[in-house]
């Protein structure tokens, strides 16, 4: 039984190694970064998910949609009422179809989702020279290591080596599929003005952006971490209860007792 | 037939509906102190009920999300982010959800192993065994056409690649590959019919466990030592001994999944998931879920033509016999002797198909690159060599252990 024991706890071992290579193959080596939002406790930067949407909405916005986005949702990470009010008032929406019939447009709402900077997929691959600007509502999660891989996505432009020859119109990146990527470097030291005056650095700026579209892909991750430790603490009172219930209702039968009764 | 306690109530409502319905005298025999099990059971034999406590919080959790998901192919995938941000408690619905399938799964191959390992498939529970693994087939039925409706890229990918493989049958493949599409390709009539069995399967799967418990009554369960319990000296009443261990179980296999469910959640699923359905774009690596990896292991160790025979027919025949021979095991293993523990050699045998297992498991997640095709092949022939050669050659030959008196005997003396 031990042996069967030992075999079962070493396969387990080499199944999670397994998977955490399999996990981590194909591009270059992610230099990983401490998120506020990793572990058990972890929650989301606010001030600098704050910084990511000013960079979303100044930079990303120009090419990427972010479908799943609504203003509303920018309360979550500390956005007063107001303030998204008109935010989503600097936008123009379809509105509805008036009284002769006719296609109208009105400012954003709250309830809006952020208008997507093409019509359809064909206008964007025509602005971005065939390529389409994928939309960053789940980035991170459909990503391997989806935040680190941003991050170092972000910071990892550089001239190609000499064996790779770059394809008309792209850019090297080693962290990107095959290691060409149509986006040209899109950040660069003080291309925002942060509004709280952290300096611009283009880190800082790639770190802000990933906690911003952490957040835009995962809303839920503080109230699941939250949720997640009360529901452990109500399991672990619970199963200690179980085990020494257990233990009581079991102590005459490992005494070898009759506990048959009418038997 | 295990002898536990008769019902009898003092209640005149309950005899009114007893002599109507004996639906409680039932249940006080399936699962209360009616039930005399045997009392040696280990903690291997929590799985079972830990099976049937998932399989509910799948039946719940999947009914609630199917009253959001939107089964079409242009909004199916808007759909499940709607659950994700919008409903509520929607996310941890869908997380418990897809997390469960895996638990599912990993409580199931638990219970199989230990079947294997203490012979709970031999007689007289051969229905037992033989329902259990209908259980278990439709289990990766549901589970696979589950994977298909958030309609992301592995869904798509994953459904065209499974359903093709019905194409490597000898003149009706082709027909039959229609007709799971519903037309010339994976698409909306195949999300549609693909949802609603995936919300049929469930129950019946549920009717078959009631089949597996009912056939599990009348011998009873097996036991570590892998002898009938004579009397019930040798057996205890279901409840509270078994019930409260179960509770306990319970309890520490809820920790464990609570653990992925709220900090790991993605982490058994594959990111390109997270990716619209696109079917002009291949994803890199098309790998099905974690629980299918043995057998797409078997399906791709097959590189050659054989006797005529194309290598994907040769594959998709092994996948489906790889499963369809544990039926067959009550019968390959001849051996009087149930339990392993017993059984010397055959531990030793069945540790080599436990890493075998694992090994083609490890060889089914990768690309078929460099020497793992090699070991794909050598793992598929081994598993099947244990079945085929190994196991009626040890049932023959191998000298037992002697068997302890009664259960009563082994484990008291044991105790004192």
């Amino acid at each position: 039984m031990k042996m069967f024991k030992n075999t079962v706890v070493g396969l387990i071992v080499v199944a999670g190694l397994a998977f955490g290579v399999a996990a981590s193959e194909g591009g270059a080596h992610l230099e990983k970064q401490k998120w506020s939002f990793n572990g058990p406790f972890g929650t989301f930067d606010k001030a600098s998910a704050q910084r990511g949407f000013q960079v979303y909405r100044e930079v990303c916005a120009s090419c990427h949609a972010l479908k799943y986005f609504k203003f509303r949702n920018l309360e979550d990470i500390g956005y007063e009422k107001e303030m998204i009010g008109a935010f989503a008032a600097e936008y123009e929406v379809p509105g509805d179809i008036d009284e002769a019939g006719d296609a109208t447009v009105r400012a954003g709402l709250p309830q809006d989702a952020i208008p997507s900077p093409f019509a359809n997929e064909n206008a964007a691959r025509a602005s971005n020279g065939g390529a389409l600007p994928p939309d960053l509502s789940l980035i991170t999660k459909a990503r391997a290591h989806g935040p680190d891989y941003v991050y170092n996505l972000l910071t990892g432009f550089g001239d190609a080596p000499d064996d790779i020859e770059l394809r008309d119109g792209l850019h090297y990146n080693p962290f990107f599929k095959g290691s060409q990527i149509a986006m040209a470097e899109p950040i660069s030291d003080d291309l925002v003005e942060y509004q709280d005056g952290t300096p611009a650095t283009k880190e800082q700026i790639a770190k802000d952006i990933t906690m911003f579209l952490t957040w835009a892909g995962e809303p839920k991750l503080e109230a699941r971490h939250v949720l997640g430790l009360r529901v452990l603490l109500y399991l672990l009172a619970f199963t200690i209860l179980a085990y020494f219930s257990m233990k009581k209702i079991w102590a005459p039968v490992k005494r070898g007792e009759d506990v048959w009764g009418d038997k | 037939m295990a002898q536990g306690h008769k019902f009898e109530s003092n209640s005149a409502a309950v005899n009114w509906l007893e002599a109507r319905l004996p639906i409680i005298s039932l249940l006080y025999g399936a699962l209360g102190p009616g039930y005399a099990a045997p009392r040696n059971l280990n903690y291997w034999w929590n799985f079972g009920s830990l099976a049937g406590l998932i399989l509910v919080i799948q039946l719940i959790t999947g009914i609630i999300l199917a009253m959001h998901y939107v089964p079409h192919v242009d909004l199916a995938f808007d759909s499940v982010e709607r659950i994700m941000r919008d409903v509520n408690y929607g996310w941890l619905m869908r997380y418990m959800h897809a997390n469960g399938a895996s638990f599912f799964f990993i409580a199931v191959y638990i219970h199989i192993f230990r079947g294997i390992y203490y012979g709970s498939y031999k007689a007289p529970r051969e229905m037992l065994w033989m329902l259990g693994l209908v259980i278990y087939l439709l289990m990766m039925a549901t589970a696979f056409m589950g994977y298909v409706l958030p309609w992301g890229q592995m869904s798509f990918w994953g459904a065209t690649v499974i359903t093709n493989l019905f194409s490597a049958i000898p003149v009706v493949g082709d027909y039959i590959v229609t007709l799971l599409w519903g037309g010339f390709s994976v698409d909306n009539p195949t999300l549609n019919r693909f949802f609603s069995l995936h919300y049929l399967l469930p129950f019946l799967i549920t009717g078959v466990v009631i089949l597996h418990i009912w056939a599990l009554h009348l011998p009873g369960s097996n036991n570590p030592l892998g002898i009938e319990a004579k009397d019930n000296k040798d057996r205890i009443p279901f409840h509270p001994f078994y019930t409260i261990k179960d509770v306990f179980g319970i309890g520490v296999f809820l920790i464990v999944f609570a653990l992925f469910l709220f900090y790991a959640p993605n982490s058994m699923g594959e990111p390109d998931n997270y990716i619209p359905a696109n079917s002009m774009v291949t994803p890199d690596h098309i790998v099905p879920e974690w629980y299918y990896l043995p057998f797409y292991a078997i399906l791709k160790s097959f590189t050659i033509n054989i006797l005529w025979i194309p290598a994907k027919l040769w594959g998709v025949v092994a996948m489906f016999a790889s499963i369809l021979i544990l039926f067959a095991l009550p019968w390959l293993d001849s051996s009087k002797v149930r339990s392993m523990q017993f059984r010397p050699l055959s531990k030793f045998f069945f540790v080599l198909l436990l890493v075998d297992v694992f090994v083609l498991g490890y060889t089914g997640s990768q690309k078929p690159e460099g020497i793992l095709p090699l070991i794909s092949a050598l793992g598929t022939a081994w598993y099947f060599a244990h079945f085929i050669v190994i196991t009626p050659l040890l049932s023959k030959f191998e000298s037992t252990l002697p068997l302890p008196e009664s259960i009563s005997a082994a484990v008291l003396k044991k105790s004192a």
